[in-house]
């Protein structure tokens, strides 16, 4: 994902500096709308309105019935829910691989016996205090190791996926573990003015997602620590607390994500969860997210989600096989990448204007050719068109 | 040790002449009217303070920036370096500072990168091998194995392979950026003698460095940037005064208007910052200073002499290894960047891009984001509080455009400045690290900057100044600290010193490590 902004944007302006003196006038003025969050978002409703007018031309009112719809959202509202608390990690410049298995591991410690036994003597919510508290703790370990450790994101929580999983396994002895609890399972697969219990916990937890991001000091932070950590320690922010915290938000959320998915499936089991981590950043990604940080919204991330759960739905009404849908899947992911990055260019272009600085990484931020200008020692991120290497690129030599 | 004879006055003509080179990015203009002339077989130092534009310059003579305006001509033609690959064609080679080599292929892939030895698609390594072999053979440096890998090799083989790249290439001319930096003194004096070979077989080289006795051993001719302009071109690199060419590098080549200072400082006030003892291993040692509100402190030295990691200490972005800092008598943990912020320090960095601004955000946002606890409620921000805030901020400073919704990548580089020290300012800071405050900051808006800072001073505020440019800490600061080799060499009132006394004191500060310095002469002696 990162790579494919790289060509774009490198490959643009290797040696021509974009015209950045009008560019910021044209995005002052308002018409960069496109490139802006809204715009993104807007074109997510399209491909959202444009998937359902295939459903219903499709598989009309099989398609189009209110029941399906809802099935459409009780199915997104589980992955829904793990999407959200992984547009903070992804935003905040990290990224979570541990989720599914945090599911797993969840749902199988809130189902065991002692859990269910207690559940009966107390109150069916110890089952879920117990699956978020797990879920919490994971994601506090991932944190601990990420920011104080500093392990790579990636390889801490890959390594979390493996134990997390295996742990589960080893928790329920590979069995499936049946909820028994009728309260609880009436409580969460009931509805509320004919919505579903568990939609209605998507959304809860999308809109508190969007104030956490957008109306709290936290998602501030989370996008300057993302946008630019060194800025961010230097401006105050601590920014390993920082980092601690939104892995532990991220497993919080895997742990309601084991509520829903006990609830819906009546059982806690190791195989929970399979390939969820691969999905959320589908779907936060698709959703107008950069992977690698500081920027993103939970609108594009819930869009994302629904784009791909209609996508499944469409695709099953009309008796297409889970490997077509797969297929679709992918293609769908690399052509909103693509879009996006076509709608934003006018925004990307002179976000990293001149030089042709390669966006790897953090140094789309930091590799600004004006850092040639003031930062005089460094070969800063231009140099990556000026060196020899890019002779590779020369046909027949 | 002695140069070929007529090494320097080689009559061939110039190989390289750029003249009025003009290259301006948003907001800044980096290069404003440069010329070099390099001739064949000379090494020619460009010289320069960070940010004077020795980097952007070479980055057009690589080909990777074109220039906006200005001519270069290469053996006595026009030549427009479209691209790095126009650049090579014409035999103009670049090795940069942070060397450009996969380091997980061998010697000889390195080498001859993107131009493999190839038949019919399969490699030819033997080929490539000998020929690389050659190539380093030709450096001096048989013992580097075409075959080995290169990152297991040593940052001086490192950059031997990049050269026998350059060499590879038939370049004429080599650009290098620093090359001692990752060099210790033995390694240079063998990087001394490859020059040498190269410029006696007729290649010219671009020789970048901030050590002058370097360019003493290894120059013919000296370049100075200053502020994107040559300030001088073709002096001696031998015969010119030390004192001259750090003159010229850190004088001002128009004269800036300073804000008065205020007549008597408060003598009597405690200090509002006190640094005792401070030291950072490798770095600099036992530093001991104090601030007292409403005075500027300025710290003067040059590159490499440890001022900027005094003042990063200082913050706690670097954890001191020794010593105390005091802000109104409560004492700072090391290495604690959020406690000196809640005891209200604030440090405005000098690369303000990579470590003060979110660049992609708002003025606003990059404004408030010390400050964000005041504007919120159990977490809640309250926006429009938070916006006023900002946008009282940015009128009083007079941060134009006075939009604090666009994004602070659009501002110039004087009004990035202005958002940073707005952050601080609405932090109510107490302390103020300024480190190089006026860098890549137009030449129109410094005074501006300077008249801000001395506002701030007189509010109560108490000011560190960090500059290379000796007349602006001396301009500006009521107190000067210079330091050389990482130590205090003297500390007195901004009056009483002038820019050659200072000048005086760094070289003096700087002569005891001259010893590394002599010592490098040595062992290169022994070398050629």
């Amino acid at each position: 994902m990162s790579g494919s902004t790289t060509t774009t944007t490198g490959g643009a302006g290797s040696s021509t500096p974009a015209p950045e003196e009008t560019a910021p006038e044209r995005r002052g003025g308002g018409s960069g709308f496109m490139a802006g969050p809204a715009g993104r978002n807007l074109g997510l409703v399209v491909a959202l309105a444009i998937l359902c007018i295939v459903g219903v031309v499709t598989a009309g009112d099989r398609f189009a019935d209110i029941d399906n719809v809802l099935t459409i959202l009780r199915l997104a509202a589980v992955i829904g829910v793990v999407s959200v608390g992984m547009t903070f990690v992804i935003i905040g410049g990290g990224i979570d691989l541990s989720v599914g298995a945090l599911v797993a591991l969840s749902s199988v410690w809130a189902t065991t016996l002692a859990t269910q036994q207690m559940a009966e003597d107390v109150h069916w919510i110890v089952m879920v205090l117990t699956a978020i508290v797990v879920g919490s703790v994971a994601g506090l370990v991932n944190g601990l190791v990420i920011a104080y450790g500093r392990l790579a994101a990636f390889i801490a929580t890959l390594a979390m996926l493996a134990a997390a999983r295996g742990l589960a396994e080893i928790i329920a002895n590979r069995r499936t573990q049946v909820v028994r609890n009728e309260a609880f399972l009436s409580f969460f697969s009931g509805d509320v003015l004919g919505i579903p219990t568990l939609v209605i916990i998507f959304a809860l937890v999308a809109v508190a997602g969007w104030v956490l991001l957008n109306r709290t000091t936290f998602g501030r932070r989370t996008f300057a620590v993302g946008g630019n950590a060194e800025a961010a320690r230097l401006a105050g922010i601590r920014v390993q607390r920082h980092t601690v915290k939104l892995y532990v938000l991220s497993g919080l959320t895997c742990g309601i994500a084991a509520v829903m998915i006990m609830a819906r499936t009546t059982t806690g089991s190791s195989t929970h969860g399979t390939l969820y981590e691969l999905d959320a950043i589908a779907a936060v990604v698709i959703g107008g997210t950069l992977l690698i940080g500081g920027r993103g919204t939970i609108v594009g991330t819930v869009l994302g989600v629904l784009i791909f759960t209609t996508l499944g739905n469409v695709f099953t009404l009309n008796n297409l096989s889970s490997s077509a849908q797969a297929v679709a899947r992918g293609v769908i992911i690399v052509a909103a990448v693509l879009l996006q990055q076509r709608l934003a260019t006018g925004g990307f272009a002179f976000r990293r204007p001149g030089g042709g600085a390669p966006a790897a990484g953090r140094a789309v931020v930091q590799g600004s050719p004006a850092g040639a200008v003031s930062g005089g020692t460094g070969a800063d991120g231009g140099p990556g068109g000026a060196r020899p290497g890019a002779s590779s690129d020369r046909p027949g030599a | 040790m002695g140069a070929p004879a007529g090494r320097g006055g080689a009559d061939s003509g110039a190989l390289l002449e750029m003249h009025g080179i003009v290259k301006t990015f948003p907001g800044v203009r980096a290069l404003d009217g440069v010329d070099l002339d390099v001739r064949p077989g000379e090494v020619h130092c460009l010289l320069g303070q960070n940010g004077a534009g020795k980097s952007t310059l070479i980055k057009v003579l690589a080909g990777a920036h074109q220039p906006d305006a200005g001519t270069i001509t290469w053996l006595g033609e026009p030549v427009t370096l479209g691209d790095p690959q126009a650049a090579m064609s014409h035999g103009i080679a670049t090795i940069y500072q942070e060397l450009d080599l996969v380091p997980g292929l061998s010697v000889a892939d390195n080498v001859f990168l993107g131009r493999e030895h190839a038949r019919f698609g399969f490699a030819r390594m033997a080929s490539a091998n000998r020929a690389a072999a050659a190539l380093l053979t030709r450096l001096g440096h048989p013992e580097i194995r075409p075959t080995a890998e290169v990152g297991s090799l040593s940052a001086a083989a490192q950059q031997m392979v990049s050269m026998a790249r350059a060499l590879s290439q038939d370049a004429r001319l080599i650009v290098m950026d620093e090359p001692s930096a990752v060099l210790d003194n033995e390694e240079v004096g063998r990087l001394f003698t490859v020059v040498r070979d190269l410029t006696a077989h007729g290649v010219a080289v671009v020789y970048i460095s901030h050590r002058l006795e370097e360019i003493r051993q290894i120059g013919d001719r000296i370049t100075v940037l200053k502020d994107g302009r040559t300030v001088a071109t073709g002096l001696p690199a031998r015969e010119t005064p030390t004192r001259e060419v750090i003159s010229l590098m850190t004088g001002r080549t128009i004269e800036y208007v300073f804000p008065e200072r205020r007549t008597t400082p408060e003598q009597t006030a405690a200090p509002l910052l006190e640094v005792e003892g401070l030291g950072l291993r490798g770095s600099f040692s036992d530093v001991s200073f104090s601030v007292r509100p409403g005075e500027i402190v300025g710290l003067a030295g040059l590159v490499g002499s440890g001022r900027s990691e005094i003042l990063e200490t200082v913050f706690g972005a670097r954890r001191a290894t020794s010593g105390t800092v005091r802000v109104a008598g409560r004492r700072l943990r090391a290495g604690d960047v959020g406690g000196a912020v809640e005891a209200g320090v604030g440090l405005a960095p000098e690369e303000r891009k990579s470590q003060a601004l979110l660049l992609g955000d708002s003025v606003y946002r990059n404004i408030s984001i010390s400050s964000l606890a005041r504007f919120a409620r159990g977490g809640f921000l309250s926006g429009s509080a938070e916006k006023a805030a900002a946008r009282e901020q940015v009128r009083s400073l007079d941060v134009r455009p006075g939009d604090v919704d666009r994004e602070v990548r659009t501002l110039s580089g004087g009004n990035q400045q202005k958002v940073v020290l707005a952050r601080w300012l609405l932090r109510n800071c107490r302390v103020l690290l300024l480190d190089e405050p006026t860098r890549g900051v137009d030449v129109g808006a410094r005074s501006e900057i300077y008249a801000l800072v001395r506002t701030l001073a007189d509010r109560g505020v108490a000011v560190v100044v960090v500059s290379s440019e000796i007349p602006e800490v001396l301009g500006l600061a009521d107190r000067v600290l210079v330091i050389a080799d990482g130590a205090v060499v003297t500390e007195q009132p901004a009056g009483a010193l002038d820019e050659h006394r200072v000048l005086d004191l760094v070289m003096e500060g700087t002569a005891h490590g001259a010893g590394a310095a002599s010592r490098a002469t040595q062992s290169e002696g022994d070398v050629a």
